[in-house]
């Protein structure tokens, strides 16, 4: 058992900086958990509080029974992974993966043979006598995963696992790190201010704000219903498209189209709020069509495979420039791309579409009929 | 579509190629090149290589500062070389300052030098520039000013040490002549190795540190296995720089004069008697020799002791 529990957990540095303010969290034994967000919003600081390399200001942390909150690193039994690797340039392969073992007085042969057997399950073999210096970047990271996994922690900490690999080498890392933490179950909690990484590595991914936590949820909760706008425009390669909406009749009015309320949402006539949905879930069309939002084509991006859209709204019924500067963004397939000052119409698909009241979603969770959503919109097209 | 990057000899075409005149980065050849180096070079032959070729030829001789000897020197061969080795008061010498340069070099300044900085490494602020400052004053004070304090702090009547102690007497300077002065000199030099330290230190990843941390290890293991394997090459500059400056230090003089009945005479001290006060330049000029050659093989191992760090790192 080595789920991880904090409650209240408050970090303020002596310069007054509150890095973690009273955050409360569980990580499940076994769990791929992910602490996602933008520079300086903590998760760092969360990730080596964890580890016991910052103390605690206020709250506790617990890994499986044990309250670790006062314990020196070296007894909390968690490994971490540095963005660096931190791999000793003086000891060759086999020493450095061999080096927990060596502080807690494991003799030389087992040594050795503990560092042996952790290089081959990591395809590190035949490097074993080499220096750090002589390896890739690649090799480095599995060495730096063999150090921390020699020893068996309870816990494994990544701090940026994928950060110092280029783009090829990540997605290969990736998909390594993914199968490593499937085949050893042990619970493993890595930082990372890069989305796309935190939803395909993670199980569970913690969004975190300004020493706070936004949102935690799966990598498909997060996507589909972000709790907030923050996380709405933070997740996601495209970030979602947040449009002032007013309430009028018992319906919504975005940028001079009414659109219907989501079912389960309690509005009141005159409300402003935030309509939100996702570049993914609009379709474009070059004809008029209801319940589409007019706007004139600015910038086509091309993305490989679709194209990013995004377009200036104008509302019909409106004189041009009513709603100056809300645009929209929009995935058009290949092949289907307008040109730049073109008009078109983009349409929510039903049941994708966010209301946000102050920030906060108030659309209620109502399984949105997927295949069905995705057959209409295409026979639409 | 045609490719718009240009072809890879393009661009090396277009650059100046580097031929006949000036083979270096400057362009200033060979000729303009040695015009620039001649004024040092001539300084550094009239005042560092003519001297010590002089004490050289000297060391040979058996001329005096005054006398017969001081008009007409004699060639006297190895004789001075000979006298110096089998002489007592110059072995004894030797063996202080040994004693001298291990005990307020290497282990007092180096080591403190390290203690301080290694402590102070995650400090900013007051605290830091206040024990920098301090450390710093001692180092940049003349010499002069610096032995009359610390004749104050040591005097047997009203010295500040025997006040502050509630020890009065007590005569540091005539029962511990060695100790005084190896305190003195690791007190005076240890900014140095605190400053070199200091910077080294930064040079260690602070994931590295916290890797050992992780694994369990406790201060000695962390120093042992991240900080000294990362700064050794800064260790082994320092400790030849500090060595080297303690072997020919000069300012013990002013406190104990190598007395009492030459219990701190160390060598330079050695020499400015015999050669100045006792007039005998010749065997001065021998022994200041031998001196050169034991800096050189202390030199020597240091340096090849950084070689053979390269080699492994």
């Amino acid at each position: 058992m080595s789920a991880i529990t904090m409650r209240e957990l408050t970090k303020v540095y002596p310069n007054g900086v509150r890095a973690l303010d009273a955050l409360d969290l569980e990580i499940a034994d076994g769990e791929f958990f992910a602490l996602l967000g933008p520079s300086g919003c903590g998760k760092t600081t969360l990730l080596r509080t964890i580890a016991g390399l910052e103390t605690a200001s206020g709250g506790r942390v617990h890994i499986g029974e044990r309250d670790v909150t006062a314990l020196p690193p070296g007894r909390r039994d968690v490994a971490m992974v540095f963005q660096d690797y931190a791999l000793f340039p003086h000891m060759t392969v086999q020493d450095n993966i061999a080096y927990p073992l060596r502080i807690k007085k494991v003799d030389r042969r087992a040594r050795a043979d503990k560092a042996a057997e952790t290089a081959d399950e990591l395809g590190l073999g035949a490097l074993l006598q080499r220096r750090p210096g002589q390896l890739s970047g690649g090799q480095q990271q599995r060495v730096a995963l063999a150090r921390a996994m020699a020893c068996h922690p309870q816990v494994f900490l990544l701090d940026e696992p994928l950060s110092n690999l280029d783009a090829r080498l990540r997605l290969e890392a990736r998909t390594f790190l993914k199968r490593l933490q499937r085949e050893l179950g042990v619970t493993t909690v890595f930082v990372t201010h890069d989305q796309a990484e935190a939803l395909a590595l993670a199980d569970r991914i913690a969004v975190m704000e300004g020493g706070r936590i936004r949102q935690v949820g799966t990598p498909t909760e997060v996507f589909r219903r972000p709790a907030n706008t923050f996380v709405a425009g933070f997740i996601g390669s495209t970030p979602m498209n947040l449009v002032d909406a007013e309430v009028r009749d018992g319906e919504l009015v975005v940028a001079g189209t009414r659109l219907p309320v989501p079912e389960g949402v309690q509005v009141t006539d005159g409300e402003k709020l935030t309509y939100g949905v996702r570049p993914e879930y609009l379709d474009h069309t070059a004809e008029p069509a209801s319940g589409g939002l007019r706007g004139r084509v600015v910038v086509v991006e091309n993305l490989g495979s679709f194209s990013l859209v995004s377009l200036d709204l104008q509302p019909a019924d409106a004189p041009a420039g009513d709603t100056p500067g809300t645009s929209v963004q929009v995935v058009v397939p290949e092949g289907r791309e307008p040109a730049p000052g073109d008009t078109g119409w983009v349409v929510p698909r039903p049941g994708r579409s966010l209301l946000y009241r102050d920030g906060e979603l108030v659309t209620p969770t109502a399984t949105p009929a997927v295949p069905a959503a995705r057959t209409a919109a295409g026979a639409e097209q | 579509m045609a490719p718009v990057t240009s072809p890879p000899d393009q661009a090396v075409k277009g650059r100046r190629r580097a031929t006949g005149a000036a083979p270096d980065a400057a362009g200033l050849g060979r000729a303009r090149a040695t015009g620039f180096l001649v004024p040092g070079m001539v300084l550094i032959l009239l005042f560092l290589v003519v001297p010590a070729a002089w004490t050289i030829y000297l060391g040979v001789t058996n001329y005096r500062l005054t006398g017969l000897a001081a008009a007409n020197p004699e060639v006297v061969g190895l004789d001075n070389y000979t006298r110096a080795l089998t002489d007592e008061r110059f072995r004894s010498s030797l063996v202080l300052t040994l004693q001298f340069v291990l005990g307020s070099a290497v282990i007092g300044q180096a080591g403190l030098g390290f203690a301080i900085a290694y402590a102070l490494r995650d400090r900013r602020g007051p605290l830091r520039r206040l024990v920098e400052g301090f450390v710093l004053l001692s180092w940049i004070l003349p010499s002069s000013v610096v032995a009359f304090l610390w004749i104050a702090l040591l005097d047997r009547d009203g010295g500040t040490l025997n006040a502050l102690l509630g020890i009065p007497g007590t005569a540091w300077l005539l029962d511990h002549p060695m100790l005084s002065i190896i305190v003195f000199n690791t007190w005076r030099g240890t900014a140095f190795s605190m400053m070199l330290y200091a910077a080294a230190l930064e040079n260690v990843p602070r994931s590295h540190l916290e890797t050992a941390r992780l694994a369990g290890a406790g201060t000695w293991q962390q120093l042992r296995d991240v900080v000294f394997p990362r700064i050794r090459g800064h260790v082994l500059t320092n400790l030849l720089l500090i060595s080297l400056w303690t072997f020919n230090d000069f300012a013990p003089f002013l406190i104990t004069a190598g007395g009492p009945e030459q219990r701190s005479e160390i060598l330079p001290v050695y020499v400015y008697k015999v050669a100045l006060s006792g007039g005998e330049l010749g065997f001065g000029a021998a022994i200041s020799f031998v001196m050169l050659l034991i800096n050189l093989v202390i030199a020597l191992v240091y340096l090849r002791m950084l070689g053979r760090r390269k080699e492994t790192a």
